[in-house]
C-alpha cells in the first residue's frame, strides 16, 4: 500500500508540532483518542480576540503516519479561520486532500473529533455553552 | 530485517532446483521411465537431506505445500486418527494462526480445546501443561520457537510430560528448523511442520515430520487422491521445490552453527543499541529465544508511525505477516501481558543470512532518529515526561 506523496511529506515534516499553553483563556485544547487504540491526537487552537479568528494551531500526535499526517494537515487549514470556520473542516476534506486509504479514514474522524474538542474547550473557557456535536460512527 | 517473515532464496538452491523445471520434468511416481525415475531420485535424495537436518528417517518425512498446511494435517489427521482415545487437545495462546484455527476449526468438529497462557517471558508453564491434561487428552500442540519474539519452549521437558502421560506431542518447527539444532529424537518430538521458504528455500513447500518408531504415529489425509506419500498426503509432488527444500536443509545443517553464531552477535549488538533508547523493552525471554530474532517497545510511538520513517529502506514489521494487514495489536504480545498500547509500540526484527553489518549500522540510526523525532510529537511522551501518570485519564476509546 503505498501512501499520497501529500501524506508522506506531512509525516516527513510535520507542521506545527508543538504546545500552546493550555492555561490561557484563549487556547482551547482537544484531547482525542486512546493509547489503547494505537492513535492519541493533542490539537489546540490559539484564538486572537480583536478579530476571533484562530492566530496559531499547535499538535502532538501518537499514532500512525496517516493520523501525524491528518492533524498537521488540520492545524494548517485551523490557521487565519473564524471558529465557526473551523467547524466546517469536514473528515472527509483530510480524505481527500491525503487520498487516505480505507483503513484509515479513522484518522481523518479523529482530526475531526480533535477540532470539535479544541474548540469547544474554547468555547467553554469563554463562557459559551458546548455544542453538541454530532458524533460520528467509528 | 523481516526474516522472520520470509528469507531470500539462497542462490544455491535456485542452481540445484533449476534441472528439475524444464530438464529433469518428470512426475516423480511415474515408476515406467527414466523421467520419473529421475526425478523419485531427487525427491529421495532430498527427503535424506531433510530428514538428516531433524535427525529423522527418511521415511518419516511427509512433504508438503508449506507449514500451514503441515500444521493442518498434523493436528486434524492425529485428532481423526484418535478419535477413539480422546477429544482433547492443548496448545497455547501464542501459537502461529496456523495452528490456533486449525484448532478452532476442530472445536467446532467436536474437539475440546485448552489455551494454555503463557507466562510473562512467553514460555508455558509446564506445570499448567502437565495439569491440563486428562484422560481425553490426545495431543498437545506447542510451537518450537516463536514467529513474533523468537522464544524457544522447553521441547525437552514438554516431551517428558507428553510421554509420561501417554499423549503425542506436535510441534511448529517453522521458525526453529535450520536456525538451531533440532532434533526429533533427543527432542522427544512426534511430529513437525516446517517449511523451505523460512530457510533460504522456495516458498510453496514443506514437511511434516510423522514418528515411526516409539511411537509408531498415523494421521488420517487431509488430501485425497492418488495416495501419494505413504497415503498421508496425495498429490503429485512439487518435485524442483522439494529439491529446493532438500538443498536449503543441507545448506543449513553445514552451515547452521556458525551461521548463529555470527547473527546473535549482530542481533544482540542492534538491541543493546536500541535498548540505549529510553523506555525501550525488548519482549520475551532473552535467554531461551532464536539467534537471530528479538522484539522491541518503543513506549509513546505507534509501531506503524515508526515504521514509516523508514520502511523506503528497511523492511520490518510489527508483528506476523499474516497480521500485517490488520490495525490489530500483536497477540502473542498481549498474551505476554503487554496492554494494547505496548503492542501497538513493538517492532520486530528477523535477521538473516544475508544480513550485513552495515545494515544494522543503519537500522541502529535510522529507528533511533526516528523514535526521538516521534517522541518529540507525541503527547503520550510529553504527559510521561511531565509526569503525569496516562492510567489516571480517561481515554475516548473509539
Amino acid at each position: 500500500m503505498a501512501y499520497s506523496e501529500k501524506l508522506i511529506d506531512h509525516y516527513s515534516n510535520p507542521k506545527n508540532v508543538g504546545t500552546l499553553d493550555k492555561a490561557k483563556q484563549n487556547v482551547g485544547t482537544g484531547l482525542v483518542g486512546a493509547p489503547e487504540c494505537g492513535d492519541v491526537m493533542r490539537l489546540q487552537i490559539e484564538v486572537d480576540e480583536a478579530s476571533g479568528l484562530i492566530s496559531d494551531a499547535k499538535f502532538k500526535t501518537f499514532g500512525c503516519g496517516s493520523a501525524i499526517a491528518s492533524s498537521s494537515l488540520a492545524t494548517e487549514w485551523l490557521k487565519g479561520k473564524s471558529i465557526d470556520e473551523a467547524l466546517t473542516i469536514d473528515n472527509m476534506d483530510i480524505v481527500e486532500e491525503l487520498n487516505l486509504p480505507p483503513v484509515k479514514i479513522h484518522c481523518s474522524v479523529l482530526a475531526e473529533d480533535a477540532i470539535k474538542a479544541a474548540i469547544n474547550d474554547y468555547r467553554v473557557k469563554n463562557g459559551l455553552p458546548e455544542m453538541v456535536a454530532e458524533k460520528k460512527a467509528h | 530485517m523481516d526474516n522472520n517473515a520470509t528469507t531470500p532464496m539462497d542462490p544455491r538452491v535456485l542452481e540445484a532446483m533449476m534441472p528439475y523445471f524444464t530438464e529433469k520434468f518428470g512426475n516423480a511416481a511415474s515408476r515406467s521411465h527414466q523421467f520419473g525415475w529421475a526425478a523419485e531420485e531427487a525427491v529421495d535424495y532430498a527427503r535424506e537431506q531433510v530428514a538428516k537436518l531433524i535427525g529423522a528417517d527418511p521415511k518419516e518425512i511427509i512433504f508438503t505445500s508449506g507449514a500451514t498446511e503441515a500444521d493442518n494435517l498434523g493436528i486434524k489427521g492425529v485428532y481423526e486418527m484418535y478419535a477413539s482415545k480422546g477429544n482433547h487437545i492443548i496448545t497455547c495462546t501464542t501459537e502461529h494462526k496456523a495452528v490456533l484455527d486449525t484448532c478452532k476449526h476442530l472445536e467446532k468438529m467436536g474437539a475440546q480445546v485448552t489455551y494454555l497462557n503463557v507466562q510473562a517471558d512467553g514460555l508455558v508453564d509446564l506445570a499448567e501443561l502437565e495439569a491440563a491434561i486428562t484422560d481425553k487428552t490426545i495431543l498437545i500442540a506447542i510451537m518450537y520457537g516463536n514467529n513474533e519474539i523468537g522464544v524457544l519452549q522447553p521441547m525437552k521437558e514438554i516431551s517428558k510430560i507428553a510421554r509420561k502421560h501417554g499423549v503425542l506431542l506436535f510441534t511448529d518447527g517453522t521458525q526453529a528448523v535450520g536456525k538451531v539444532p533440532v532434533d526429533v529424537n533427543a527432542d522427544g518430538i512426534d511430529l513437525m511442520a516446517f517449511s523451505a521458504h523460512k530457510m533460504y528455500g522456495p516458498k510453496g513447500v514443506g514437511a511434516l515430520y510423522v514418528r515411526r518408531k516409539n511411537p509408531r504415529v498415523k494421521v488420517t489425509a487431509q488430501m485425497d487422491g492418488g495416495g501419494h506419500e505413504r497415503g498421508m498426503r496425495s498429490g503429485t509432488l512439487n518435485v524442483p521445490g522439494i529439491v529446493g527444500l532438500g538443498r536449503a536443509c543441507e545448506l543449513c545443517m553445514q552451515e547452521m552453527a556458525e551461521e548463529s553464531v555470527r547473527l546473535s552477535a549482530m542481533r544482540d549488538r542492534l538491541e543493546n543499541a536500541l535498548l540505549q533508547i529510553e523506555e525501550a523493552y525488548v519482549n520475551g525471554n532473552r535467554e531461551h529465544r532464536l539467534p537471530h530474532t528479538t522484539n522491541i517497545s518503543f513506549k509513546y510511538v505507534e509501531g506503524e508511525g515508526l515504521m514509516m520513517g523508514f520502511n523506503k529502506n528497511i523492511a520490518l514489521s510489527s508483528g506476523s505477516a499474516c497480521t500485517s494487514a490488520s490495525l490489530e495489536p500483536s497477540y502473542v504480545l498481549k498474551a505476554l501481558g503487554l496492554g494494547d498500547d505496548l503492542a501497538h509500540s513493538s517492532l520486530r526484527f528477523g535477521l538473516g543470512r544475508y544480513t550485513t553489518d552495515e545494515q544494522i549500522d543503519y537500522t541502529i540510526q535510522a529507528i533511533t532518529n526516528t523514535v526521538l523525532k516521534l517522541r518529540e510529537m507525541s503527547p503520550l511522551w510529553e504527559m510521561y515526561k511531565e509526569g503525569i501518570d496516562l492510567n489516571s485519564i480517561e481515554w475516548a476509546h473509539h
